[in-house]
């Protein structure tokens, strides 16, 4: 198994997210499973290939530094889970 | 005919003639979503008074000679994952269950100024993740043409109003094949067009190197028109293509002599249904009696697209959905400690499994130790799979086969086997692989009365011959006429 309760754990960690012993049961053979299946493309030989992270060829795109109009501050508050005085509002964070 | 199950095109002439007025059209619209999205289910939001006015507004425009478009007055949807200033898009997800974008998406801006008026937005698999709709926060949509079976997916809902006539024509994305397998299980025509030719700007992000917005409608006609609104640069996509685009409706054409069509022998192999293979070979048949040069070859490669698909996708959405965090939008847990439990607890509730679950596997290929071994790898055979097709379309103009190895499956029977639910996508992954264009029509019916749809893939920006291939095919057979049952 590539895929034990501390990997799984560590994993999840990263990404944030949490999962109840049962979940993790679970998510440890469906990982397995796909990882396994993943490990197919060893079969080909790509150590001379450069990887290909995006088809079309496009690198910094630039823009003038212009000054353009931004959204009210209302309307990017609307959807904020709490917000106070046209703030986001957040659990303390530092003493 | 009832005038929900007209065309884009058809319709736009009742309007044009003033046969029938916008106002009617939208209202015939609303009543059959009324009549039958209680067994179908591919709404999440449905606008009615608002559609309403628009349609009054819309009119009077065509009135004065205002709005000219072809798409002037026509009912539309979108998928759930496009954003619609001051419409409600969820994603299907309980993380943005209320999320109401202060913008819209180029696509939705372009659309509405060719006069288009929206009914609502469709259900989808959460954040596009699968394919058959069942990963929905909200509701599981069914195939209008047996409501056992699911839609596909992720752009079920789509698919599902188009084929059961509760839309004039809808939007999907596709990132593995989220808008070609749904038009395949519901009987119509859909197009993921060239990666870059459509702008990302306010599609919410899944795999952003592969997804790609594209039309679902009931004939290739309607896909030309539809295609001519929504592609085009667009400087808020830093990877949309600035190129000239074409006319596609100038691509209509009913010919298809000379036109070299290559079938890779893969995509009919074994694991494909018989009768899903049949009526494949049956369409290339036709094709070539038309004048079509047509020959079987191999396309290497085609095992490995699986694969490096999941690994580059679910890596891409590992890191576009960091951002829900519970802060700017969407969901915030109600219970936590400090600022980490926040995050943790937020996105541990809202998040759907699928989304977690490839959320893991793509954290897992990024994180250090394992980069250069999954996702690395997955880019490297990523260049392989375009060097194949490059070596494919030195050859053909463009390839044919199924769009998916089965017709709808029945609901419930994939859902707990996530890697089997994977390899529903075989044939459509690597298109996107490789940022090629790829089309869908229907090409004939299975045993059980469900759809089968044939695939053609083309060369980058070449969107022009597979419409013209479709064209050839739909005004040579009946299969598009069908419509289901509902």
């Amino acid at each position: 198994m590539r895929v034990n309760k501390k990997t799984l754990e560590h994993v999840a960690n990263l990404a944030r997210l949490n999962f109840t012993d049962k979940e993790k049961e679970k998510l440890m053979l469906d990982m397995e499973n796909i990882i396994s299946y993943i490990d197919k493309l060893n079969e080909l030989d790509t150590s001379e290939i450069i990887p290909t992270d995006h088809v079309i060829p496009i690198k910094n795109i630039f823009r003038d530094d212009e000054v353009l109009d931004s959204y009210p501050k209302d309307k990017m508050l609307m959807n904020a889970p709490s917000k106070e005085d046209g703030c986001f509002k957040v659990p303390k964070v530092v003493e | 005919m009832e005038l929900y199950q007209l065309t884009v095109h058809e319709m736009c002439d009742l309007i044009r003639s003033k046969k029938v007025s916008v106002v009617e059209l939208t209202q015939s619209l609303l009543d059959r979503i009324n009549a039958v999205d209680a067994k179908i289910e591919s709404y999440i939001t449905v606008l009615g008074d608002e559609a309403l006015n628009r349609a009054k507004k819309v009119q009077e425009r065509i009135d004065k000679g205002e709005a000219v478009s072809p798409l002037a007055g026509i009912p539309m949807a979108l998928k759930d994952n496009i954003c619609t200033k001051n419409v409600k898009t969820t994603c299907a997800s309980k993380m943005l269950n209320n999320f109401i974008p202060p913008y819209d998406a180029t696509v939705s801006k372009k659309l509405y100024n060719e006069d288009t008026v929206l009914l609502g937005k469709l259900n989808m698999d959460e954040f596009a993740m699968g394919s058959s709709t069942e990963n929905s926060y909200f509701k599981i949509t069914r195939n209008p043409w047996n409501v056992e079976r699911v839609p596909g997916g992720s752009s079920g809902g789509s698919a599902a109003s188009v084929a059961a006539g509760m839309t004039g024509f809808a939007l999907g994305s596709d990132t593995g094949g989220s808008i070609r397998q749904p038009a395949s299980f519901c009987g119509i025509v859909g197009m993921k067009p060239t990666y870059g030719a459509v702008s990302r700007f306010g599609l919410v992000a899944f795999a952003s190197s592969m997804d790609q917005i594209g039309p679902l409608t009931k004939d290739v006609t309607d896909c030309a028109i539809v295609l001519n609104a929504i592609t085009g640069y667009d400087p808020m996509d830093s990877t949309s293509a600035n190129i000239k685009y074409p006319d596609y409706s100038k691509a209509l054409i009913n010919d298809v002599k000379g036109i070299r069509i290559g079938i890779p022998k893969e995509y009919i192999a074994e694991e494909t249904n018989p009768e899903v293979k049949k009526a494949v070979l049956d369409a290339a048949e036709t094709l070539r009696k038309l004048g079509a040069q047509l020959e079987e070859f191999s396309l290497p490669l085609t095992e490995y697209a699986i694969p490096a698909y999941y690994l580059i996708s679910s890596a891409e959405a590992s890191s576009n959905l960091a951002r829900y965090d519970g802060i700017k939008y969407g969901y915030r847990a109600e219970k936590y400690t400090d600022l980490l439990d926040l995050y943790i607890q937020t996105r541990s509730e809202g998040f759907g499994v699928e989304v977690k679950r490839r959320i893991l596997l793509g954290t897992y290929a990024l994180s250090s130790g394992y980069y250069d071994a999954y996702y690395k790898k997955a880019l490297q055979v990523r260049t392989l799979i375009k060097n194949a097709f490059n070596e494919a379309f030195a050859k053909y103009d463009v390839l044919l086969g199924p769009t998916a190895p089965t017709t709808a499956y029945k609901i419930g029977e994939k859902k707990d086997n996530p890697l089997e639910m994977y390899l529903e996508d075989i044939y459509t992954v690597s298109v996107n692989i490789a940022g090629l264009p790829g089309l869908t029509i229907p090409c004939g019916f299975d045993i059980s009365n469900l759809p089968i749809g044939l695939q053609l893939i083309g060369k980058p920006f070449d969107e022009s011959t597979l419409l013209r291939v479709g064209y050839t095919f739909e005004q040579n057979t009946e299969y598009h006429k069908n419509r289901a049952r509902i």
